[in-house]
Protein backbone atom coordinates (compact mmCIF):
# COMPACT_ATOMS: atom_id res chain seq x y z
CA UNK A 1 0.00 0.00 0.00
CA UNK A 2 1.00 3.68 -0.72
CA UNK A 3 0.54 6.45 1.03
CA UNK A 4 -1.86 8.90 -0.54
CA UNK A 5 -0.80 11.70 0.70
CA UNK A 6 2.78 10.91 2.76
CA UNK A 7 3.90 15.00 3.82
CA UNK A 8 1.11 16.45 6.27
CA UNK A 9 1.52 18.48 8.65
CA UNK A 10 -1.47 19.74 11.07
CA UNK A 11 -1.82 21.40 14.13
CA UNK A 12 -5.24 21.69 16.27
CA UNK A 13 -6.01 23.75 19.79
CA UNK A 14 -8.25 22.78 21.77
CA UNK A 15 -9.85 23.83 25.19
CA UNK A 16 -9.69 21.01 27.88
CA UNK A 17 -13.48 20.16 27.38
CA UNK A 18 -14.96 16.90 26.65
CA UNK A 19 -17.21 18.01 23.58
CA UNK A 20 -14.15 18.85 22.08
CA UNK A 21 -13.25 15.37 21.69
CA UNK A 22 -15.57 14.63 18.86
CA UNK A 23 -13.53 18.13 16.67
CA UNK A 24 -10.00 15.99 17.69
CA UNK A 25 -11.31 12.86 16.27
CA UNK A 26 -12.67 14.45 12.88
CA UNK A 27 -9.41 16.39 12.89
CA UNK A 28 -7.24 12.62 13.20
CA UNK A 29 -9.54 10.80 11.52
CA UNK A 30 -9.73 13.21 8.55
CA UNK A 31 -5.29 12.98 7.76
CA UNK A 32 -5.50 9.81 8.43
CA UNK A 33 -7.72 8.95 6.05
CA UNK A 34 -5.66 11.43 3.56
CA UNK A 35 -2.44 9.71 4.17
CA UNK A 36 -3.46 5.72 3.49
CA UNK A 37 -4.76 4.32 6.37
CA UNK A 38 -8.31 2.07 6.23
CA UNK A 39 -11.18 2.57 7.79
CA UNK A 40 -10.29 0.21 11.04
CA UNK A 41 -6.97 2.01 11.05
CA UNK A 42 -8.84 5.41 11.42
CA UNK A 43 -11.00 4.18 13.51
CA UNK A 44 -8.15 2.97 16.26
CA UNK A 45 -5.89 5.99 15.83
CA UNK A 46 -9.23 7.95 16.23
CA UNK A 47 -9.44 6.42 19.77
CA UNK A 48 -6.18 6.38 20.56
CA UNK A 49 -6.18 9.80 20.45
CA UNK A 50 -9.50 10.47 22.02
CA UNK A 51 -8.34 8.44 25.11
CA UNK A 52 -5.49 10.26 25.29
CA UNK A 53 -6.59 13.52 25.64
CA UNK A 54 -9.69 12.38 27.86
CA UNK A 55 -6.51 11.10 30.16
CA UNK A 56 -5.62 14.41 29.73
CA UNK A 57 -8.81 16.48 30.51
CA UNK A 58 -9.39 14.12 33.78
CA UNK A 59 -5.69 13.48 35.08
CA UNK A 60 -3.49 16.53 34.07
CA UNK A 61 -6.17 19.08 34.26
CA UNK A 62 -8.76 17.33 36.53
CA UNK A 63 -11.70 17.95 34.88
CA UNK A 64 -11.01 22.25 34.40
CA UNK A 65 -12.45 23.47 30.74
CA UNK A 66 -10.43 26.18 30.50
CA UNK A 67 -7.17 24.32 29.98
CA UNK A 68 -5.38 23.93 26.34
CA UNK A 69 -4.27 21.12 24.53
CA UNK A 70 -2.04 20.95 21.45
CA UNK A 71 -2.08 18.26 18.94
CA UNK A 72 0.27 18.25 16.05
CA UNK A 73 -0.21 16.09 13.10
CA UNK A 74 3.05 14.76 11.16
CA UNK A 75 4.15 12.41 8.74
CA UNK A 76 7.54 11.01 7.45
CA UNK A 77 7.33 7.68 4.80
CA UNK A 78 5.31 5.10 6.12
CA UNK A 79 4.64 6.41 9.87
CA UNK A 80 1.98 8.58 11.10
CA UNK A 81 2.64 10.81 14.53
CA UNK A 82 0.35 12.21 16.90
CA UNK A 83 1.85 14.81 19.34
CA UNK A 84 -0.36 16.05 21.89
CA UNK A 85 0.68 18.34 24.63
CA UNK A 86 -0.55 19.73 27.56
CA UNK A 87 0.41 22.02 30.13
CA UNK A 88 -0.96 20.22 33.71
CA UNK A 89 -0.34 17.79 36.20
CA UNK A 90 3.12 15.66 34.60
CA UNK A 91 2.08 12.28 34.33
CA UNK A 92 4.61 9.03 35.37
CA UNK A 93 3.47 6.09 33.33
CA UNK A 94 3.79 3.33 35.08
CA UNK A 95 3.60 -0.42 33.43
CA UNK A 96 0.11 -0.27 32.96
CA UNK A 97 -0.26 -4.22 32.35
CA UNK A 98 -3.50 -5.31 30.88
CA UNK A 99 -6.63 -4.07 33.53
CA UNK A 100 -7.67 -7.11 35.54
CA UNK A 101 -10.87 -7.09 35.17
CA UNK A 102 -12.46 -8.80 37.72
CA UNK A 103 -10.02 -6.46 40.27
CA UNK A 104 -11.63 -3.36 38.18
CA UNK A 105 -14.99 -4.71 39.00
CA UNK A 106 -14.49 -5.25 42.63
CA UNK A 107 -12.98 -1.76 42.96
CA UNK A 108 -15.26 0.23 40.80
CA UNK A 109 -12.14 1.65 38.95
CA UNK A 110 -12.57 3.05 35.48
CA UNK A 111 -9.29 4.44 35.16
CA UNK A 112 -6.13 2.34 33.37
CA UNK A 113 -8.29 1.23 30.53
CA UNK A 114 -7.78 4.21 28.55
CA UNK A 115 -3.97 3.73 28.42
CA UNK A 116 -3.83 0.27 27.90
CA UNK A 117 -6.45 0.93 24.82
CA UNK A 118 -3.71 3.15 23.18
CA UNK A 119 -1.14 0.94 23.52
CA UNK A 120 -2.62 -1.42 22.11
CA UNK A 121 -4.38 0.76 19.46
CA UNK A 122 -1.12 2.72 18.41
CA UNK A 123 2.53 1.12 17.32
CA UNK A 124 3.99 3.52 19.63
CA UNK A 125 3.43 5.23 22.91
CA UNK A 126 5.87 7.18 24.46
CA UNK A 127 5.65 10.21 27.54
CA UNK A 128 7.91 12.67 28.00
CA UNK A 129 7.82 15.49 30.51
CA UNK A 130 9.54 18.52 28.48
CA UNK A 131 11.92 21.29 29.48
CA UNK A 132 8.95 24.29 29.26
CA UNK A 133 6.98 22.19 31.93
CA UNK A 134 4.62 20.59 29.00
CA UNK A 135 3.36 17.06 29.27
CA UNK A 136 4.11 15.62 25.56
CA UNK A 137 2.48 12.39 24.58
CA UNK A 138 3.51 10.51 21.27
CA UNK A 139 1.39 8.20 19.18
CA UNK A 140 2.84 6.45 16.17
CA UNK A 141 1.23 4.27 13.85
CA UNK A 142 3.01 2.90 11.27
CA UNK A 143 1.26 2.09 7.49
CA UNK A 144 1.69 -1.40 6.63
CA UNK A 145 3.11 -1.36 3.01
CA UNK B 1 -22.91 14.55 13.78
CA UNK B 2 -21.47 12.72 16.58
CA UNK B 3 -25.03 13.01 18.75
CA UNK B 4 -25.39 10.42 21.36
CA UNK B 5 -28.84 8.90 21.80
CA UNK B 6 -30.50 6.86 24.16
CA UNK B 7 -33.86 5.47 23.90
CA UNK B 8 -35.42 2.69 26.53
CA UNK B 9 -37.94 -0.27 25.47
CA UNK B 10 -39.09 -3.14 27.66
CA UNK B 11 -40.21 -6.45 27.27
CA UNK B 12 -41.23 -9.26 28.82
CA UNK B 13 -39.76 -7.74 31.34
CA UNK B 14 -36.20 -6.72 30.05
CA UNK B 15 -35.04 -3.35 29.83
CA UNK B 16 -33.56 -2.33 26.29
CA UNK B 17 -31.29 -0.02 25.99
CA UNK B 18 -30.71 1.28 22.33
CA UNK B 19 -27.72 3.29 21.70
CA UNK B 20 -27.08 5.36 18.89
CA UNK B 21 -24.63 7.69 17.75
CA UNK B 22 -21.31 8.19 19.55
CA UNK B 23 -20.27 7.09 23.47
CA UNK B 24 -17.36 9.05 24.73
CA UNK B 25 -16.31 10.57 27.70
CA UNK B 26 -18.75 13.75 26.47
CA UNK B 27 -22.00 11.51 26.45
CA UNK B 28 -20.77 8.43 29.11
CA UNK B 29 -22.53 10.76 31.96
CA UNK B 30 -25.46 10.34 30.59
CA UNK B 31 -25.47 6.57 29.54
CA UNK B 32 -24.65 6.47 33.53
CA UNK B 33 -27.22 8.42 34.47
CA UNK B 34 -29.59 6.10 32.72
CA UNK B 35 -28.16 2.87 33.77
CA UNK B 36 -28.29 4.59 37.39
CA UNK B 37 -32.15 4.84 36.92
CA UNK B 38 -32.65 1.88 35.79
CA UNK B 39 -31.22 0.23 38.84
CA UNK B 40 -32.86 3.17 41.55
CA UNK B 41 -36.13 1.65 39.74
CA UNK B 42 -35.00 -2.24 40.33
CA UNK B 43 -35.19 -2.92 36.84
CA UNK B 44 -31.82 -5.42 37.00
CA UNK B 45 -32.35 -7.33 33.33
CA UNK B 46 -30.80 -5.07 31.11
CA UNK B 47 -30.03 -5.73 27.35
CA UNK B 48 -27.84 -3.27 25.53
CA UNK B 49 -28.70 -2.81 21.71
CA UNK B 50 -25.46 -1.68 20.10
CA UNK B 51 -27.16 -1.60 16.60
CA UNK B 52 -26.69 2.08 16.29
CA UNK B 53 -23.72 2.62 18.11
CA UNK B 54 -20.82 4.39 16.20
CA UNK B 55 -18.47 4.80 18.85
CA UNK B 56 -17.20 3.97 21.56
CA UNK B 57 -14.20 4.92 23.92
CA UNK B 58 -12.93 3.76 27.53
CA UNK B 59 -15.31 6.47 29.15
CA UNK B 60 -18.18 4.15 27.51
CA UNK B 61 -17.12 1.13 28.46
CA UNK B 62 -16.66 2.29 31.85
CA UNK B 63 -20.13 2.62 32.47
CA UNK B 64 -20.54 -1.10 31.91
CA UNK B 65 -17.90 -2.14 34.24
CA UNK B 66 -19.68 0.56 37.01
CA UNK B 67 -22.55 -0.87 37.36
CA UNK B 68 -21.90 -4.47 36.05
CA UNK B 69 -21.57 -6.13 39.92
CA UNK B 70 -24.49 -4.52 41.28
CA UNK B 71 -26.73 -5.76 38.96
CA UNK B 72 -25.79 -9.00 39.10
CA UNK B 73 -25.74 -9.08 43.31
CA UNK B 74 -29.71 -8.68 42.31
CA UNK B 75 -29.59 -11.36 39.97
CA UNK B 76 -30.03 -9.38 37.12
CA UNK B 77 -27.56 -9.15 34.17
CA UNK B 78 -26.34 -6.48 31.48
CA UNK B 79 -26.23 -8.67 28.11
CA UNK B 80 -25.58 -6.95 24.57
CA UNK B 81 -26.32 -7.42 21.10
CA UNK B 82 -25.81 -6.30 17.75
CA UNK B 83 -22.61 -5.02 17.86
CA UNK B 84 -21.35 -3.76 15.01
CA UNK B 85 -17.38 -4.90 14.43
CA UNK B 86 -16.06 -1.84 14.97
CA UNK B 87 -17.36 -1.58 18.44
CA UNK B 88 -17.02 -5.97 19.40
CA UNK B 89 -13.01 -4.73 18.39
CA UNK B 90 -12.95 -1.98 21.40
CA UNK B 91 -14.67 -5.06 23.94
CA UNK B 92 -12.79 -7.45 22.69
CA UNK B 93 -9.35 -5.62 22.96
CA UNK B 94 -9.89 -5.12 26.92
CA UNK B 95 -11.13 -8.59 27.28
CA UNK B 96 -14.58 -7.65 28.13
CA UNK B 97 -16.21 -10.48 26.21
CA UNK B 98 -15.05 -12.67 29.10
CA UNK B 99 -17.52 -10.49 31.27
CA UNK B 100 -20.23 -10.29 29.48
CA UNK B 101 -22.95 -12.13 27.39
CA UNK B 102 -22.36 -10.67 23.58
CA UNK B 103 -25.66 -11.75 21.14
CA UNK B 104 -26.05 -11.30 17.58
CA UNK B 105 -29.06 -10.41 17.57
CA UNK B 106 -31.59 -8.95 20.40
CA UNK B 107 -33.80 -11.67 20.21
CA UNK B 108 -30.93 -14.37 21.06
CA UNK B 109 -30.19 -11.81 24.01
CA UNK B 110 -33.74 -12.19 25.04
CA UNK B 111 -34.22 -15.63 25.18
CA UNK B 112 -31.28 -15.79 27.65
CA UNK B 113 -33.24 -13.99 30.11
CA UNK B 114 -36.62 -15.27 30.17
CA UNK B 115 -34.72 -18.61 30.15
CA UNK B 116 -33.10 -17.88 33.19
CA UNK B 117 -36.50 -15.73 35.21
Amino acid sequence: MKTKNSNIKKYLKILSQFENLSKVRKFVSDAAKDFGFDDDEINRIALAVDEACTNIIRHAYENKNDKTIEIYLSTSDYSFEVRIIDYGKPFEPKKVKKPDLQHHLEKYNKGGLGMFLMRSLMDKVQYQINKNNCNEVRLIKKLHK
Amino acid sequence: MNEFKIKIREQSNVQIVDLKGYLDAHTAPEFEQTMQKLINEKKYNILVNCKNLSYISSAGLGVFMAYIEEIRKYKGDIKLANMPPKIYNVFDILGFPLIYEIYNNEEEALNKFLKKS
